[in-house]
């Protein structure tokens, strides 16, 4: 990256400490995968209504393994394999809500949830509203998503827009392990359905769990969350795009650009508070998905922006994100997925922007 | 067609004299209540309504089966006859085609009747899904709730029944799966939309007993459904039940019937009319006279005069009720609308 950009920040300085991190007794180092694995543990053994079930989540514990174990140590009637239908799984998923389960379903891949989208959009998420309150979906949909690992069609795909498109469904995305763990802990005891769209590139990545508390006020993790704190511009992301958004901000920082991180970890509700407080006081905004550009979550998240900061805004919030095209073969995954670059560059632009 | 083991529900009572005269009062009743409904359309009471009529006994008949207290029903947009053998408060069911709120009004928990739902072959999965909780719950007599779901030929046609009847075969689920053939899907009839000319044939590749029966015989009806909810009940799993009847009205308030079959069409299929078969049956019986039919009459007509006057006044639902019912916990995003929507309409 070219000095020249500092000349668009104002005030460069050091970037300053990611946000301060608790180390206590309480933490471990684990796997998203097994973090994942571990909240579901924990549900199961919280709450007797918790079921587990979906295509090979029982003795194989899922393709991604993050059901392993499971059902050997809770039994088969909390956690079983289902026929390979994803319109049955949701259907049943309705039918055990209504005889008062805590049903957390699996669609193996994201691309297998379209052929249960009718009963995810049709009945899940109106079936509260239909029976005004009094037949409530605390349904827990995990969906292991996006891309990044050279797999078939249709086992990359992004659904968090066509999601948080549909009145009465909640969407959530961890972005690291100790998110993971916390987050699909909240989510499972929620009485609304929740997609929780977990990252399936990041399942092997260790880093720090701290198992007593999610965020640092030790409140429910219901909002956005700064990964990373800076004064130049915000990076808003979710899922796998975290981690790269984090390696970006670093090689900015060697460019004396200070860059904030923002976990947006809610796709719907989105914390609108949380973008404003930070590109209040940054000034610009860059918001990445690995999603097709067009009606993007990006597009709300620009919105939402543009909408509380407009009067300070130094430049249009950018979208660095998919194109829209069908997800690509593994061989053209690299120039599908945001890299470091296309960030680097979405960045360049919105520090050089000029009025006028 | 009929490959039930006869041991399940062997032993049932056969109905009784007062149980017969009560079938009979229910069909006079929700014969009337439908008949009515189509005249409330006409009458700008209501919308829109989608009848029954023909019907009665297969709706009556299998709704007698149902033991409330621990068995949970799963409906289309046309069980009225259902909802109204069931108890369900009538008001709150017909609701819905007064546009007051889709599900209708009446408590599904309560009713034991699942909200209404418009897409065809949508609720039978849940069936599977609420039956195999009650696999996963339990009971202390070891006799299972029971899910009874119902659909149409033309729902058979739908992914979800073939992923439903699986699901409930392979875990063994206790549902009884009741397809009323009526013959047509809107337009279409059924040897142009069910292959191999039944639903229940198709039972036999689920490994599933399946009964096709008369479903204008509301005796019929009642006994085959008992004997299925027996063997579902006692664990057995799942059981399919093609009643044959015929749509004798229009779709919906919104169907011409005149464009895809002729007036003498109708009438050969109808076959003969499910109501005044069971009256004969009653009479030749002695079971009822003329003064019991002419008291049942006069009390459906009495029952339809409270119902639609409960229709009529029913109000409009606070718009709040749009924003307050999406969720159980409410999002700022919405709570925001709801505001916007409470400063910018003039009717709140």
């Amino acid at each position: 990256m070219s000095n020249s950009i500092l000349e668009g920040a104002a005030a460069a300085g050091p970037a300053r400490s990611a946000a301060a991190t608790t180390t206590a007794a309480t933490t471990t180092v684990m796997s998203m995968q097994q973090a994942l694995n571990r909240a579901l543990d924990e549900v199961l053994a919280e709450n007797p209504q918790a079921v587990i079930f979906g295509e090979d989540c029982g003795r194989l514990g899922g393709v991604f393994r993050i059901t392993d174990g499971l059902q050997a140590k809770h039994g088969e009637q909390r956690v079983f394999d289902t026929p390979l239908a994803e319109s049955g799984i949701l259907g049943m998923s309705v039918g055990l809500a209504m005889a008062g389960f805590h049903p957390i379903p699996e669609v193996q891949f994201d691309g297998f949830a379209y052929p249960a989208i009718n009963q995810i959009v049709c009945q899940i998420a109106r079936m509260n509203y239909r029976s005004r309150g009094t037949m409530p979906m605390p349904i827990t949909l995990r969906v292991p998503s996006f891309g990044g690992i050279r797999a078939p069609e249709h086992h990359g795909e992004s659904l968090e827009a066509l999601f948080a498109h549909v009145p009465g469904l909640k969407v959530v995305s961890p972005s690291n392990p100790h998110e993971a763990y916390h987050l699909l802990k909240y989510a499972a005891t929620r009485p609304d359905p929740v997609i929780f769209m977990e990252p399936k590139s990041r399942y092997w990545q260790k880093g720090d769990v701290d198992l007593a508390h999610c965020d640092a006020d030790g409140g429910d993790p219901t909002g956005a969350k700064v990964m990373r704190e800076g004064r130049h511009l915000t990076l808003v992301a979710w899922g796998a795009m975290v981690a790269r958004c984090l390696q970006v901000a670093e090689l900015a920082a060697e460019d004396g650009i200070d860059i904030e991180v923002l976990d947006l970890r809610w796709l719907k509700p989105i914390d609108a508070e949380a973008l404003a407080a930070s590109v209040r006081k940054t000034r610009r905004a860059v918001v990445v998905h690995e999603a097709p550009l067009t009606s993007g979550l990006g597009a709300e998240v620009a919105q939402l922006i543009t909408q509380s900061c407009f009067d300070t805004l130094k430049a249009p919030v950018e979208r660095v994100t998919g194109f829209d095209v069908p997800y690509p073969s593994g061989d053209l995954e690299d120039e599908y997925i945001p890299n470091i670059d296309r960030i680097l560059f979405g960045i360049q632009r919105v520090l050089e922007y000029k009025r006028g | 067609m009929d490959t039930l083991p006869v041991a399940s529900g062997a032993g049932a009572e056969p109905l009784t004299p007062a149980q017969l005269r009560e079938l009979y009062s229910l069909m006079v009743a929700v014969r009337h209540l439908d008949t009515s409904a189509i005249a409330w359309q006409r009458q700008g009471i209501i919308p829109g309504y989608a009848p029954e009529l023909g019907q009665e006994a297969a709706q009556v008949g299998s709704g007698y089966a149902v033991d409330t207290t621990r068995d949970f029903v799963f409906p289309t947009y046309r069980e009225m006859g259902v909802a109204r053998t069931m108890g369900v408060d009538m008001v709150a069911y017909m609701s819905t085609h007064k546009a007051t709120w889709h599900g209708g009004l009446y408590n599904p928990m309560e009713s034991r009747l699942a909200p209404i739902q418009a897409v065809v072959a949508g609720s039978v999965l849940h069936a599977v899904g609420w039956a195999h909780g009650q696999t996963l719950a339990g009971t202390a007599d070891g006799k299972l709730g029971v899910a009874l779901t119902y659909f149409g030929d033309g729902a058979s046609s739908q992914g979800d029944v073939h992923e439903a009847l699986n699901f409930a075969a392979v875990m063994k689920a206790p549902v009884v799966f009741f397809v009323q053939n009526n013959g047509w899907a809107i337009s279409v009839p059924t040897e142009r939309q069910v292959a191999g000319g039944s639903v229940a044939a198709r039972a036999a590749g689920y490994g599933m007993p399946a009964l096709q029966i008369d479903g204008d015989d509301v005796v019929a009806v009642v006994e085959a459904t008992r004997r299925a909810f027996a063997h579902a009940r006692a664990g057995n799993g799942p059981v399919l039940i093609e009643a044959m009847t015929y749509r004798r009205g229009p779709h919906s308030t919104s169907d011409d019937p005149g464009r895809y079959r002729s007036l003498d069409e109708e009438r050969d299929g109808a076959g003969a009319d499910p109501l005044e078969r069971f009256r004969q049956r009653l009479l030749a019986d002695g079971i009822a006279d003329e003064a019991f039919f002419a008291e049942a009459l006069a009390a459906a007509k009495a029952e339809e005069e409270q119902i639609r006057t409960g229709i009529q006044a029913l109000g409009s639902r606070p718009g709040t009720e749009m924003f307050d019912l999406v969720f159980q916990e409410t999002t700022p995003a919405l709570q925001a609308q709801a505001a916007n929507w409470r400063e910018e309409s003039e009717h709140v």
